[in-house]
């Protein structure tokens, strides 16, 4: 009889204990977990984005948890049982953990077990539903059913959304240092402050950039997107119930950048309509003026420009009188 | 070294790291004093309304720092009536702020012409030379030369431009009987808070996308409200 052996029959069962201990405290630890926490886990269920995202990070603590009490238990064991004082030879720790082929095997096939499945769970998760929350350029891979037509709508100022119509509803986000504006092209192209969107809606956020690289972040809708000038980055999410939320830029860009935020809110789809037709009619005198309803806009050259393009390019408009009279 | 001289050794040292972090904490939490504020709460009477009077000038000229070609703001020191460099004012909390500018720059169509629709004003208007008005056409007249926009309030006001063209444009600050629009508008201050002000029209000529320079640069193109009970 080999001395490991003779170890083994004198200390039976250490990785049976181990085992049910770990089973018992995993089982209690993600149940208590799932009631008392997960419903907390940010970012919140505003969103179906945000509800996956939110699902994402509690099946990942869930499996955090047993690996978690694994190494404790084991620690906590093999300090307490296994000992040099208490026990010289130990049978399953220090040395003879390395060539204990139940330690060895049981360490590989778990580690890679939950490895591959959090790496096929990830890859799974990213492209088959859940990755549309990012910016996706502007021809986006995944875009829910009806985004592409509402779309194209959107450009040519034909897109149409009222409460119960389950249309896509595409929103236009623009950055300049140091605020986000947003325009509406399905209510005549208006341009806000306020970001207000409906419940229960599909959104389209199309985001852009009118000088250096922002990034339009709404956390709590599960929504990111890069915002880069020239660029129409797209983005999809669907609302579920009203909320509040805060939009902040995520990219470093200058001295306000930390003041670069604006709270937001999701409003049921017949108080989204009312402030969407309200606004559209308070602002149509300056969304007259404004530059027609595009995926991105290059700085007018008539000085706004702020001296950096070439006075070679004025796609706002052809008006260049100014400076001609003091106006009266 | 005797184990009690290390251990005191250590014992410093690590105290020492301890007050560093603390003094690094504090400094972080409390990046300044009210200093460098200009204070409109003295003597002012709770539910009257407080005068700004502010000007804005296409070159600061001399007198006023190393950057004499800049852009600024200044403001009308309440207590003394002299023009100051400083962009930051303290200000009692919901409160109707009267602001009047005199506008000496020039102007140019805007980078977005949302900025020339007036918001977060006591009745969504300000009024250019006496008249009242709630959009300005940047592309038409002489275009607008700057905003006064206090993006957490959702206060903006295109400040219209003068003539580009004139010889007799102030090029040197305090600007006073040159060519000049005059801008007013109320706004209430909200709940106490800090909250940052700034210019909307990338006007820091030759600096990245126009908005570098001044427009980066506390006292010129931007400042704080510090807003308080």
């Amino acid at each position: 009889m080999t001395n490991q052996s003779t170890n083994e029959n004198n200390q039976p069962h250490h990785l049976r204990k181990m085992t049910v201990m770990w089973v018992i405290l995993s089982v209690v630890g993600d149940v208590l977990f799932s009631i008392f926490v997960a419903p907390h886990v940010p970012p919140g269920r505003l969103t179906e984005t945000a509800a996956k995202d939110q699902t994402d990070f509690n099946i990942l603590f869930e499996m955090a948890i047993p690996v978690l009490f694994g190494v404790w238990i084991y620690l906590s064991y093999s300090l307490i049982v296994w000992g040099d004082k208490r026990n010289p030879n130990p049978a399953f720790s220090g040395d003879a953990a390395r060539t204990n082929m139940k330690a060895q095997v049981s360490w590989i096939v778990i580690t890679t077990v939950t490895v591959l499945f959090l790496a096929g769970f990830g890859t799974y998760a990213l492209i088959v539903d859940h990755g549309s929350g990012g910016g996706q350029g502007p021809n986006p891979a995944f875009s829910p059913s009806g985004a592409l037509k509402a779309e194209t709508a959107a450009l040519v100022g034909k897109a149409t959304w009222s409460p119960g119509s389950k249309n896509v509803l595409p929103v236009q986000v623009i950055a300049q240092q140091w605020k986000f504006t947003y325009r509406y092209p399905t209510f005549g192209g208006f341009e806000s402050s306020q970001l207000i969107v409906p419940a229960d809606t599909t959104i389209a956020f199309n985001v852009t950039s009118l000088d250096v690289i922002h990034s339009f972040w709404a956390y709590q809708l599960g929504v990111k997107a890069d915002a880069n000038p020239g660029v129409n980055n797209v983005a999809f999410t669907t609302t579920k119930d009203p909320g509040n939320f805060i939009v902040r830029c995520s990219e470093l860009c200058g001295i306000w950048h930390g003041s670069m935020y604006n709270s937001g809110k999701v409003e049921s789809q017949a108080d989204f309509e009312s402030w969407a037709t309200n606004t559209e009619a308070a602002n149509s005198t300056n969304t007259a003026l404004l530059p027609a309803f595009a995926w991105t806009y290059t700085p007018d050259a008539n000085g706004a420009d702020g001296g950096y393009y070439n006075d070679d390019n004025d796609p706002y408009s052809t008006v260049e009188t100014y400076g001609a009279k003091q106006p009266s | 070294m005797s184990l009690t001289g290390r251990l005191s050794t250590a014992i410093g040292l690590f105290l020492v790291a301890v007050v560093l972090i603390v003094w690094s904490l504090l400094a972080f939490l409390h990046p300044g004093t009210a200093g460098g504020y200009t204070d409109y709460t003295v003597g002012h009477t709770a539910g009257a309304p407080v005068n700004v009077t502010l000007q804005t000038v296409g070159a600061i000229g001399s007198g006023f720092g190393e950057h004499t070609t800049w852009v600024s703001y200044l403001q009308k020191d309440p207590t003394t009536g002299k023009w100051i460099h400083d962009t930051s004012m303290t200000l009692p909390a919901n409160t109707v702020i009267n602001v009047t500018i005199d506008q000496y720059d020039s102007g140019s169509p805007l980078r977005n012409q949302q900025w020339g629709q007036v918001t977060g004003t006591i009745g969504g208007t300000a009024t250019l030379n006496g008249k009242s008005f709630k959009v300005y056409n940047s592309y038409t007249g002489n275009g607008v030369g700057h905003t006064f926009a206090v993006p957490g309030l959702d206060v903006s006001v295109p400040l219209v431009g003068v003539n580009g063209n004139l010889t007799n444009i102030c090029g040197q600050a305090p600007c006073g009987n040159l060519p000049h629009n005059v801008l007013t508008f109320s706004f209430k201050t909200g709940a106490p808070g800090s909250y940052n002000w700034q210019c909307f029209v990338p006007c820091g000529l030759g600096y990245l996308y126009g908005n570098g320079g001044p427009m980066s640069t506390l006292n010129y193109m931007g400042g704080f409200l510090k807003v308080v009970a």
